[in-house]
């Protein structure tokens, strides 16, 4: 049977189904083969914090949604084309975010009367015409396999647990991907179940085949790869390119890593990563607490380490008091916040962007620190690499704000020239840096940074002693004299401000624009993707994104006053908006949503065509 | 371990420029006295050697010592001694804390850095009191004791240092006096030799807030009959004239104290701080009754059992070894590992 073959610009599929169905693996795999094709990617996982809800039921439903194109993308799409359901309760779940006439294609095996009473289906969907605006593809997934692998040596349980592979075939032959790393990832897999290794790549097949062969799919989709710049990509994840740049800064700053770090979702995979790469003289620890994580890594920055701590918003809840003693010392370190929905533990797999007054002000005294955010999941590597930067040559704390959405999504990646990278390194003190000629003073600062020196344990001549008492300016000697405290507040606060960072970028391509958008994270994408419908539409507004949001950069008051009006979009209840308002006096529009889910494209387009109309 | 070197240090070069504001009378003043004269002992040379503590009066310590050094948080140094020493194997880190800092806000911690056998010498400035929030009860203070937030009495049983140690897997666990350098620096000699935590608890006197505390063990008329002072290799025998012994009576779970008159040489247990199961140290550590009677003092175990800071340092250089090309070849490397693909 010939098929026939529709071009397209984009897609946008969301693989659904029971947690223990495979679904972040199959998404995770479509999504590679696709970026082997060339076409724009942009991933969103969304998982249940259990890690085994009850089989079958709404709260056990785990999806992936991948959007890919031939142009630049900017976020995983609204909105699914294609929702593949493997169960009721994943059909359920995301029905109501389908436009009519996506495709739906269902493993019609799993909707049993059982099945459809646990997620509260009255009738079966598939049959009392509520999916009518729909183009519904039944297909018998489990049964199909099971079938494909009768002549396997694999037990029934095993053969079922493939059907992820059936419908990864299926959907790879629908959008004609290239599937050989599939084939190599279930090989190395599975290679001490050589198997499951034929067992995997025959239900592929079968998917893949019964697509060519089945009438029900009469069409085949193509998208042509994407004109993205030369070089060489990777799809990568926020977690992983995060982890990434933590390796790159200790190569390029010469430094020894020490991570500090306490197991929480979502920041773990950073430690799981890192700790794979001890021969780049990176050492990991699983403290006790999120307290002795930071301690460690203080311990370790104090020795002459680049000492870092990762963790999510109740984590950084925790070090709130070591920060302070690290803003005391002035020593180097990297906090990474990745944060998720709260308070308390809130939802721990869903995305928020609430911790910021936190990093700006959750601690006691005057405890000033550098803060930036990634905007993108790649964005994650020069992000580190900056955090690094600053730490190393301010001798200051920095707090790196990543979030849920930008650490588990994915996007494919320009890799850089490792000698492009910023050079990192750094001197320690060796000599008495006193007018004598023989006294060191641990608190003299050099004239333009503001910092300190950085004299480590070992280094003869050097002996001092340092703490969180108040210091005397220059010879750090305890000191409770009312001037020199005021004195060192303000420094400390100076400090931060003296870091150099970037002009603030606006873009705006029509030049006439009279409304900006500003956004700080993982927000990037939707406001991007926005701002570029409503200009398709003829409208002009200006985008632009913070990452340095602590010291901000020089600009930032200059370029809001050049507009009639701001909105500033955030996943909490207006946190940066409040520090614009307060801070430059500009009536900024705060545009909030917390529901642990990124924003969508289209609801900010309308929220801004709305502004743009009346400004 | 850092290799000891032939220097010539003496106390003098240990002492910091820094005024030294402890209450007068305080027993802080006799450790740090004890410690500074110590340390050329260790043959290490000073910019080698850190202190760093919590939170308290005792861990002021590190400001007078001129050494490096670092006062930290409230309860929190053994953590930052922990990254401290494992990445820098060549230093020799001292913690000092006090019975709070120790025991009551850093607990945690501190059996954490015990169970790790992480390579630090943990000195616990025990005077059952918090003194410098000007006389609270500690986790070490006496059931009943009555201070500035207990009118009626502490309803909270006390932690038994030692005990809680031992539990925690510790590898050597120790206890001194303030007042008896010679057997302070005799049991700092041992926790410094050691490799991994090295636990030593020294019975200071707070004499503002909670004077008095140890005078059974101070005072020359009861104090041989109340201390067991333990030497590796002999026989328990203690009181002014040896009249009393340490047994280990058949079918109990631990250890008691008799006449020595009354049982027959072969009874009298000998201390063996190298007993590898961990229940004879723990059965010494509960010999003392509330009146501070039978008081063991000395090392009470000294095991020996990987360093953390080994097994870190040992699993880097292992990684290392494998390693080719520069690190920003391996960079390059670890970047473009996995499903790549190129856009010309
Ligand atoms: C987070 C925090 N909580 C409370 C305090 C107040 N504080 C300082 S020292 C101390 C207790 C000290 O007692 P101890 O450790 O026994 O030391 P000592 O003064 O007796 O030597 C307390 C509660 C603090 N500094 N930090
Ligand atoms: S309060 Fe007690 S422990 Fe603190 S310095 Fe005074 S005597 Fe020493
Ligand atoms: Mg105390």
């Amino acid at each position: 049977m010939t098929k026939q073959v529709r071009q397209l610009d984009r897609v946008v599929i969301r693989f659904a189904g029971d947690s223990g169905d495979g679904m972040q693996l199959t998404g995770d795999r479509f999504t590679s083969e696709t970026a082997q094709l060339g076409n724009d990617i942009s991933t969103l996982p969304n998982f249940p914090a259990e890690i085994r809800a009850p089989a079958g039921t709404l709260p056990g439903v785990s999806s992936f949604q991948v959007h890919f194109a031939d142009y630049d993308i900017l976020t995983p799409g609204d909105a699914p084309n294609v929702l593949v359901a493997m169960n009721p309760a994943a059909l359920k779940a995301n029905l109501v975010d389908l436009p009519r006439g996506a495709d739906i294609i269902v493993n019609t095996d799993e909707f049993t009367k059982r099945n459809l009473a646990k997620v509260g289906y009255a009738a079966n969907p598939l049959e009392d015409g509520s999916l009518d605006g729909y183009a519904v593809h039944p297909v018998g997934l489990t049964s199909m396999t099971v079938g494909a692998l009768a002549e396997h040596d694999v037990s029934k349980k095993d053969a079922e647990r493939a059907k992820n592979m059936f419908a990864l075939g299926l959907l790879s032959w629908m959008y004609s991907r290239p599937y050989e790393s599939t084939i190599r990832f279930l090989e190395r897999k599975f290679a001490a179940r050589p198997e499951l290794v034929t067992a995997n790549i025959a239900a592929f097949k079968a998917g893949w085949n019964f697509g060519e062969t089945t009438e029900d799919f009469s069409v085949r989709y193509e998208v042509k790869p994407a004109k993205m710049p030369p070089g060489t990509y990777r799809n990568i994840t926020g977690n992983a390119a995060l982890a990434l740049g933590i390796i790159a800064a200790g190569v390029r700053s010469k430094l020894p890593v020490f991570l500090g770090a306490y197991p929480i979702t979502p920041a773990s995979d950073i430690l799981h990563e890192l700790s794979k790469h001890k021969r780049f003289g990176i050492t990991t620890m699983q403290a006790e607490d999120e307290i002795a994580a930071i301690g460690a890594a203080l311990g370790a920055a104090y020795g002459g380490s680049l000492g870092i701590t990762t963790t999510s918003g109740p984590g950084v809840a925790l070090k709130g008091e070591t920060i302070s003693l690290a803003v005391a010392l002035e020593l180097p370190l990297v906090v990474v916040d990745v944060q998720r929905a709260g308070p308390s533990t809130g939802m721990p797999t869903k995305t928020e962007q609430a911790d910021l007054n936190m990093a700006l002000f959750g601690r006691h005294g005057e405890a000033p620190v550098a803060v930036i955010a990634p905007r993108s999941p790649s964005d994650c590597f020069h992000a580190a690499i900056e955090a690094a930067r600053i730490a190393l040559t301010h001798r200051t704390p920095v707090i790196l704000l990543s979030d849920n959405y930008v650490a588990n999504g994915s996007e494919p990646w320009l890799l850089p020239d490792v000698d492009s990278l910023p050079d990192l390194r750094v001197e320690f003190a060796t000599q008495p840096n006193g007018e004598d000629g023989s006294t060191f003073l641990p608190y003299l600062r050099d004239p333009r940074t503001l910092a300190r020196p950085w004299a480590i344990p070992g280094t003869p001549g050097l002996e001092h002693r340092i703490g969180g008492l108040e210091k005397a300016d220059k010879t750090g000697d305890i000191s409770y004299d009312p001037a020199n405290h005021d004195f060192m507040v303000r420094t400390r606060a100076a400090r931060i401000e003296a870091i150099e960072v970037p002009d603030l970028e606006v873009e705006d391509p029509d030049g006439d624009a009279r409304v900006l958008v500003l956004g700080w994270g993982s927000t990037y994408g939707p406001i991007g993707a926005a701002c570029r419908a409503l200009r398709q539409r003829g409208q002009s507004v200006a985008q632009a994104h913070l990452r340095h949001l602590a010291p901000m950069p020089r600009n930032v008051g200059e370029v809001l006053r050049r507009y009639d009006r701001v909105v500033i979009p955030e996943m909490n209840l207006g946190q940066l908006a409040n520090v614009i308002r307060a801070r430059f006096l500009v009536d900024a529009i705060p545009y909030n949503q917390v529901r642990g889910l990124p924003f969508t494209a289209a609801e900010l387009e309308t929220m801004l065509e709305e502004v743009v109309k009346n400004a | 371990m850092p290799e000891p070197v032939a220097l010539k240090l003496t106390a003098k070069d240990f002492k910091s420029d820094q005024e030294v504001r402890w209450c007068p009378g305080c027993g802080d003043y006799a450790i740090l006295a004890a410690v500074q004269s110590f340390m050329p002992e260790l043959n290490i040379p000073r910019e080698r050697i850190v202190f760093v503590s919590g939170i308290g009066c005792s861990s002021r310590f590190p400001y007078y010592m001129n050494t490096y050094g670092m006062h930290s948080i409230h309860g929190r140094a053994p953590a930052i001694a922990t990254g401290l020493s494992a990445t820098r194997p060549d230093l020799s880190v001292w913690v000092v804390t006090g019975d709070g800092d120790a025991l009551s806000i850093g607990g945690n911690h501190l059996i954490h850095a015990l169970r790790r056998n992480v390579n630090l010498k943990i000195l616990l400035f025990n005077n059952r009191i918090y003194g410098l929030t000007k006389g609270q009860y500690s986790p070490t203070s006496e059931l009943g004791k009555i201070t500035k937030s207990t009118p009626a009495g502490s309803a909270d049983s006390p932690f038994n240092p030692l005990s809680l140690a031992l539990g925690a897997e510790a590898t050597f666990v120790g206890r001194t006096i303030d007042s008896d350098r010679k057997h302070l620096q005799s049991v700092l000699r041992a926790a410094a030799e050691h490799n991994g935590s090295a636990f030593v608890e020294i019975y200071q006197n707070c004499n503002i807030f909670n004077d008095g505390a140890f005078d059974e063990l101070k005072d020359p008329g009861t104090r041989d009959d109340y201390l067991i002072r333990l030497e590796h290799g002999q026989p328990i025998t203690f009181g002014k004239d040896g009249q009393f012994c340490v047994v280990h009576p058949p079918g109990g779970f631990g250890l008691e104290v008799r006449e020595t008159a009354m049982v027959s040489p072969e009874e009298i247990v000998v201390h063996d701080a190298g007993v590898a199961e961990p229940a004879y140290a723990f059965a010494l550590s509960r010999l003392p009754g509330l009146d501070l009677r039978n008081t063991p003092i000395g090392v009470f175990r000294n095991v020996s059992r990987p360093s953390y800071d080994d097994l870190v340092q040992s699993q880097l250089e292992a990684a290392k070894a494998k390693v080719t090309g520069t690190p920003e070849d391996q960079l390059a490397g670890l970047l473009s590992s996995g499903d790549t693909w190129t856009i010309i």
